[in-house]
């Protein structure tokens, strides 16, 4: 394998990473705060790519003209959706479930049922795929040889604004502050005041936004259908898990680990075994750090 | 709740077999009949996931990798019967020339039933027990199990030469000489898998009613304890799930025979997990629970597939939420409340605080304890 495959291999591995990346942060601030498993992030995830698609519809019928930057508007709606949805699940929802972490997991899992199967009623059993933005078209060329896609480059920018905005929002304001303090210990964070039921809320909320900008991205590389979010809901809980959910850094990490292994096995070996030697590798790794592989050594 | 022990354990043992011997056989068509024995290969099923989910409070969403090498192992000697003597159809499609080695032996009916009972046992628990033995559990040993049967789909997807791909192993015709696909030959079968149900039951009862029993339960609402007792937990949780995995196996076995095929779609994280809400709707704590829950769940798919098909998945999405969010114990619960003693409200029993009925029923709600 010469330079220049490497190169845009890696590169290809980078838009697997961006969807992994920003799906696994919102399941593991929510794993990690209230020890829910939300089965239907996957399909959080579509709606976000559905969002995007109806922006799309909405901006080519009615204001042609606005077309180049309809992206804007369209990630910026997902998270607002999601973020709403996300909000309204917890409150009627999951909350009810706390302290049945296994439970949670069914009833999330009929969630997604019902989820795809709304999908399917409204936008039909086949894909639907937004244009692409004139200005994401073509290929950034910095060596002769090695072409860099524009829209992938404008994904891996995106993400890295949102899982910066992430981190500034965890660790720089009142509300990361009170998220970090509930996610140490709940009865403690309670007793000093802080209102533990709006922080459960917020964070699945912003986790659950942070699907939908998933879905958002997602659209630019490929395109959606009432399934699409059962094809990453698995590699997201792996993510999370070989990450360790009590760090961030350990899913974005893990995120990056799994999503260039995958890519380049597949390079090797056929689609269907890279995916078999990804899993058996990640029960592996967890056989022997069973908190993830990037988590602190704790007692338990 | 089923004790063989009192005299409402028997009752509602003795009105089952009517049901599945009596009443069925001579009401319902073939036709329904047939599907009554698909149902019933899932409650076999189902009685292990009583065991693991609701007596050890182990969610496995991974039972189809089990009922798929069961089902998978029986498909390859009916496979190899019907289409004796020359290769079976999907090899040759797949230009495959010649029998792979590790299907020769399963010409054999008696090492194909030997391999069907010890090789998903052997594997659960190897597998389980090194699992546990590093105390993952809980939702961690949930999705393990989800990708290990997602590992599962994608393999027998992927090796179509060995295992005929996506399209699985169909067209089979007899084993051991009987028909399979007559009327007649089918009949017999349905009376053959309500022995099988029966004898599972049984397994499970003996298991649940033993000290071992006993332990699972501690297990499931304090483990630590039980571990600071003496008791090597891992082994317990990892028979257990050798036992689910067993029964697992069985019912994959019995539906390559019943129904005449075996596909990764039965063995994948969807079907798994469906498995599950069979046993959710008829009571985790119930093993005769799980038989009507796979009953009337495998019922109503049949009829709301036929009639409505989109609303299946709404109907069985809202299940989950509604099983999960409100009867933790499935009918068997609400059987429990109407039918026990007062005071005897083992539904509402908190968390981790086992409440032993007078009819048996045992409530507690999983989760606590096992978060990992």
């Amino acid at each position: 394998m010469n330079l220049d495959i490497a190169v845009m291999q890696v590169f290809s591995g980078i838009s697997l990473f961006t969807i992994l990346v920003l799906m696994s942060l919102g399941l593991a601030i929510i794993f990690g705060l209230m020890g829910v498993i939300n089965m239907a992030h996957g399909e959080l995830m579509a709606l976000g790519a559905y969002v995007t698609y109806l922006t799309a519809y909405i901006f080519g019928k009615f204001m042609p003209s606005l077309m180049g930057v309809y992206l804007f508007f369209a990630i910026a709606f997902s998270f607002l959706v999601t973020f709403a949805f996300g909000w309204i699940l917890e409150r009627g929802f999951i909350r009810f479930l706390y302290n049945r972490p296994l439970d949670t997991m069914l009833a999330t899992w009929g969630l997604s049922l019902v989820l795809q199967q709304t999908y399917r009623s409204v936008f039909g059993a086949q894909e639907v795929s937004v244009p692409m933005t004139s200005w994401l078209e073509g290929a950034w060329e910095p060596v002769t040889g090695i072409q860099l896609p524009l829209n992938r480059l404008f994904i891996v920018g995106l993400t890295i604004i949102v899982a910066t905005l992430l981190y500034l929002a965890l660790y720089k304001t009142r509300w990361g502050l009170k998220t970090r303090a509930v996610t140490q210990n709940r009865p403690m964070s309670g007793a000093a005041g802080i209102n533990t039921d709006r922080v459960d809320a917020a964070t699945f909320a912003v986790g659950s936004g942070l699907a939908g900008i998933a879905g958002s991205v997602f659209t630019m590389v490929g395109s959606t259908n009432p399934l699409t979010g059962q094809l990453y809901i698995v590699d997201s809980f792996i993510v999370v898990v070989f990450g360790g959910v009590q760090t961030l850094l350990g899913t974005f990490l893990s995120a990056l680990v799994i999503s260039q292994t995958q890519t380049t096995l597949e390079y090797i070996l056929s689609g269907s075994m890279a995916k078999v030697t990804i899993l058996l590798l990640v029960v592996a790794v967890l056989y022997f750090r069973p908190n993830g592989l990037f988590s602190s050594k704790i007692r338990q | 709740m089923l004790r063989l022990g009192n005299k409402f354990g028997i009752l509602s043992i003795i009105a089952l077999a009517v049901l599945l011997l009596v009443v069925l056989p001579n009401v319902l068509d073939p036709f329904r009949l047939n599907l009554v024995s698909k149902y019933l290969v899932f409650a076999v099923v189902g009685v292990g996931i009583v065991l693991v989910w609701g007596y050890a409070g182990i969610l496995s969403l991974g039972q189809g990798i089990f009922f798929g090498l069961g089902g998978y192992l029986m498909a390859m000697f009916l496979k190899l019967e019907a289409s004796a003597p020359e290769l079976p159809d999907f090899m040759i499609w797949s230009s495959t020339e010649t029998l792979p080695w590790w299907w020769e032996p399963y010409h054999s009916l008696t090492f194909t039933a030997l391999s069907i009972l010890i090789v998903p046992s052997v594997l659960a628990f190897v597998l389980s027990y090194a699992i546990f033995r590093k105390r993952v559990s809980g939702v961690y040993f949930a999705i393990i199990t989800l990708a290990l049967a997602l590992t599962m789909t994608v393999l027998l997807v992927g090796q179509q030469g060995y295992t005929g791909g996506a399209n699985g192993i169909t067209d089979f015709r007899t084993l051991a000489g009987m028909s399979i696909i007559s009327e007649e030959g089918k009949r017999v079968l349905y009376f053959v898998q309500v022995l099988f149900l029966f004898a599972v039951m049984g397994i499970a009862t003996a298991i649940v009613r033993s000290r071992v029993g006993k332990i699972l339960i501690a297990i499931r609402d304090r483990e630590d304890r039980v571990r600071f007792s003496g008791y090597d937990t891992a082994l317990f949780k990892a028979f257990v799930f050798t036992v689910g995995a067993l029964f697992a196996s069985i019912g994959g076995a019995l539906y390559s025979v019943q129904v005449g095929l075996i596909t990764p779609t039965l063995v994948g994280a969807v079907a798994s997990i469906e498995l599950v809400i069979y046993v959710a709707v008829g009571g985790r704590m119930s093993i005769i629970g799980a038989v009507y829950g796979a009953l009337l769940v495998g019922w109503s798919k049949s009829i709301i597939s036929e009639n409505f098909p989109t609303v299946w998945l709404f109907f069985i999405g809202g299940l989950f939420i509604v099983i999960t969010m409100f009867l933790p114990f499935g009918l068997a619960g609400l059987f429990a409340r109407f039918s026990g003693k007062p005071g005897n409200n083992v539904v509402k029993a908190r968390a981790g605080e086992g409440v032993r009925s007078a009819t048996g029923s045992v409530a507690a709600a999983d989760g606590k304890g096992s978060a990992g």
